[in-house]
């Protein structure tokens, strides 16, 4: 059993939550008790509807503003696969709370209102759905019942969108449009019949044949060490371990490995998994491996193939969102984590700001604020051993911390 | 969903989690696990035996005994620290009852749920511990569903949840503040569902309460509540015999039962499956007000 993330964003009024609210109530995934809850919450609020947003707007502030304010996880299930949906907000003001949900989404359903056909959170979502680079796309044209559910109209939309497509610097991802009512359920889960001239899957159809993303498996072994075993009992005396999760890639029993940054290399002796010992571990698996011979390695060190070295990096460059209130200063100095390995890093430059509703770049900048997405130089104290996140994103991201008060200022993709 | 399915565990639910425990050994100083003897704490004590094996697990277990607790459970729990050879620290709340710090509530409502945040927080700043492990799940409830994993609590146990810190990719940030301390969630995106799976495929032990048993029940409010000396009744609410099970496990005060024949595994998990009320709906502490779990969260409530 695999688990399908999907990160959705939009504003209110497209209809998001109904969508939501739509898929868990035709997926029979609303409990009886969380749908009277639902019920009475409207009654209350005066609507004579009962308002599917308020299953997914968990905090007060945010049934209060009617906006989703940060990231809500939903799950359900089919017969065949489970699903995760990180629900993002799509104001400008949370575009750091849209980044932390779609970060581990292999799909991004990107919602548009079939009147107002693309917007500026549109442009927002798109590229941010492009700086991470979410294998599968979904455009979901919704409220077609409020354009008699017009072919001309969704064509449109269409066109405009494959216009944004064409200026994208990533143009890997698979992307589907599917015309829907949320409201009335039409290509949703089910079809209603109301749209004759659209032949293709709903939205829940298309979702359940996404094949899994595995691409992780195929490239460079990377194995982030977290901790060194050792558990000096009469029982285990001579055990040392490296625990890790492998970031990406495969290792097998016999393989030579290289730790860095020493260089000190070995063969690994074997892969255990609690009390179970396999021959070879993949990408996403939390393991212990143990090596022939005595080499020094701890926590923040990498295990990797003789024969796939990453880059050691001590200058950086690369794509960030901005996440803090305290605007980024060129020349300061951060705490970089690029995995589970943190180094000092400083701020060089700021290259250049991105426009992200037209792609255009504004170069000259000596600071960048709040939900600035840009480009900047970094170098750091000591080497990374990292790949460009277009060949191996699971080795190419970093986040930055303010080294005053502790918190996560930036997500990087390094180049 | 039918009872047909024939639903597995999701292999890398386990693989997350146990990367987010050795991510919490290796960045705090002193991480504790809170253990409420419910399935989900036994499910994050297999996790962290998996996690450090051959190693200990190398962080207490820390329990709030309200005293309410359902002696099945109290049971349960010294058995398990026996078996695995565990550390545990339990602290009372009538201790913190004794020293005046927070005051017993009346009425046939009163509860000690509230009461235990007082105790928790007393505990962490006696124990100096900087993360505190919890098996709070995500699908639970509107709240916990905006939850981090490594989620910043101020000196005061505090959540604030407007100003969350970005959580990117797999990435996680420990760094924290003095006086501040972090509440980690392993198992943040497991689903009920997903938890009883594991419980079958690594044949975990649980307490005999989740099971189909004979008890003395009242029904109030539309829910079969369990009799005990602990609960406050009225006149007309009289004790009858009733066979019953626990979905979830908290106080004996707080805790509805269900009516119920499931006395194995797969029976729980069919009917599970099959039921129409979420698993907190039988959780009383919940029915509070519609932001109940979000305004116990902020005061420090994991």
């Amino acid at each position: 059993m695999e688990v399908l993330r999907i990160a959705t964003s939009g504003s209110v009024d497209d209809g998001k939550s109904t969508l939501i609210g739509r898929l868990l109530y035709d997926t029979n995934s609303i409990p009886q008790d969380k749908m009277e809850a639902l019920h009475a919450a409207s009654k209350r609020k005066g609507l004579d509807f009962t308002d599917l947003s308020l299953l997914t707007d968990g905090l007060v502030a945010e049934r209060e503003q009617g906006i989703t304010i940060d990231v809500a996880h939903i799950y359900f299930s089919t017969p065949t696969r489970k699903y995760i949906i990180a629900d993002t907000p799509g104001h400008i003001e949370y575009t750091r709370n849209m980044v932390t949900g779609a970060s581990n989404a292999q799909v991004s359903l990107i919602l548009i209102d079939a009147r107002r056909g693309i917007v500026e959170q549109t442009h927002r979502h798109f590229f941010i759905a492009n700086l991470l680079r979410i294998p599968y796309l979904v455009v979901c044209v919704n409220k077609m019942d409020l354009v008699d559910y017009s072919e001309a109209r969704f064509n449109q939309i269409v066109e405009d969108f494959q216009q944004m497509l064409a200026n994208a610097g990533y143009k890997g991802q698979e992307v589907k449009f599917i015309p829907i009512s949320s409201l009335y359920g039409e290509n949703v889960a089910t079809r209603t019949g109301a749209i004759n001239w659209y032949n293709g899957s709903t939205l829940l159809e298309y979702l359940e044949q996404v094949s899994f993303d595995h691409e992780d498996r195929n490239h460079p072994a990377r194995f982030p060490i977290q901790s060194v075993i050792r558990p000096r009992t009469t029982e285990y005396h001579d055990f040392r371990g490296f625990a890790g999760k492998v970031a990406s890639g495969h290792f097998n029993v016999g393989d030579e490995v290289v730790s860095l940054p020493s260089g000190q290399k070995s063969r690994i002796k074997t892969i255990e998994q609690f009390e179970k010992q396999l021959t070879v571990a993949h990408a996403r698996e939390s393991v212990v491996i143990t090596l022939e011979g005595e080499i020094d390695s701890s926590r923040g060190n990498m295990l990797v193939k003789t024969d796939e070295l990453p880059a050691q990096l001590k200058e950086i460059s690369a794509n960030i969102c901005w996440m803090d209130q305290l605007p980024l200063t060129s020349g300061k100095t951060y705490l970089l984590q690029h995995g589970v390995n943190r180094v000092k890093a400083k701020v060089q430059q700021i290259n250049y700001v991105t426009d992200v509703t037209n792609h255009t770049q504004v170069a000259d900048k000596t600071s960048m604020g709040l939900n600035d997405i840009g480009r900047i130089s970094l170098k750091t104290a000591a080497p990374v051993f990292a790949d460009p996140y277009k060949n191996n994103p699971a080795n190419g991201a970093f986040i930055l911390i303010d080294e005053y008060n502790n918190t996560t200022v930036a997500v990087g993709f390094i180049e | 969903m039918t009872n047909q399915i024939n639903w597995e565990f999701p292999q890398a639910l386990e693989d997350e989690a146990i990367y987010i425990l050795r991510e919490t050994v290796a960045q705090f100083e002193k991480p504790v696990l809170l253990f409420s003897g419910g399935k989900d704490s036994i499910t994050l004590v297999r996790l962290a035996q998996k996690a450090f094996y051959p190693g200990k697990i190398p962080f207490p277990l820390l329990h709030v005994d309200t005293g309410h607790n359902f002696p099945e459970t109290i049971a349960f729990r010294d058995w398990l620290v026996n078996t695995l050879g565990l550390d545990i620290i339990v602290r009372n709340v009538q201790d913190s009852i004794d020293q005046g710090k927070v005051q017993e509530e009346t009425g046939k409502y009163a509860s000690r749920n509230a009461l235990q945040t007082v105790t928790l927080l007393d505990a962490i700043e006696e124990g100096k511990f900087d993360a505190c492990i919890g098996g709070a799940r995500r699908d639970e409830e509107k709240a916990r569903a905006k939850e981090r994993i490594f989620s910043v609590r101020d000196e005061f146990g505090q959540w604030n949840a407007k100003m969350q810190r970005p959580e990117l990719f797999d990435i996680l940030n420990g760094k924290i503040n003095i006086g501040e301390n972090v509440r980690v969630f392993p198992i943040s995106n497991w689903t009920e569902l997903d938890v009883w799976n594991y419980i079958v495929r690594e044949k975990l032990e649980i307490p005999t309460i989740y099971f189909s048993h004979e008890r003395e029940i009242i029904e109030r409010d539309g829910l079969y509540w369990p009799y005990s000396e602990y609960l406050n009744t009225t006149a007309d609410e009289v004790p009858f015999r009733q066979k019953v099970r626990f979905r979830t496990v908290g106080d004996m005060t707080c805790t509805a039962a269900v009516l119920s024949e499931a006395d194995k595994l797969e029976d729980i998990i069919a009917e599970i499956m099959e039921a129409k009320i979420s698993e907190r709906g039988a959780r009383i502490d919940d029915k509070r007000s519609e932001a109940a779990m979000e305004k116990r969260k902020q005061a420090g409530y994991f």
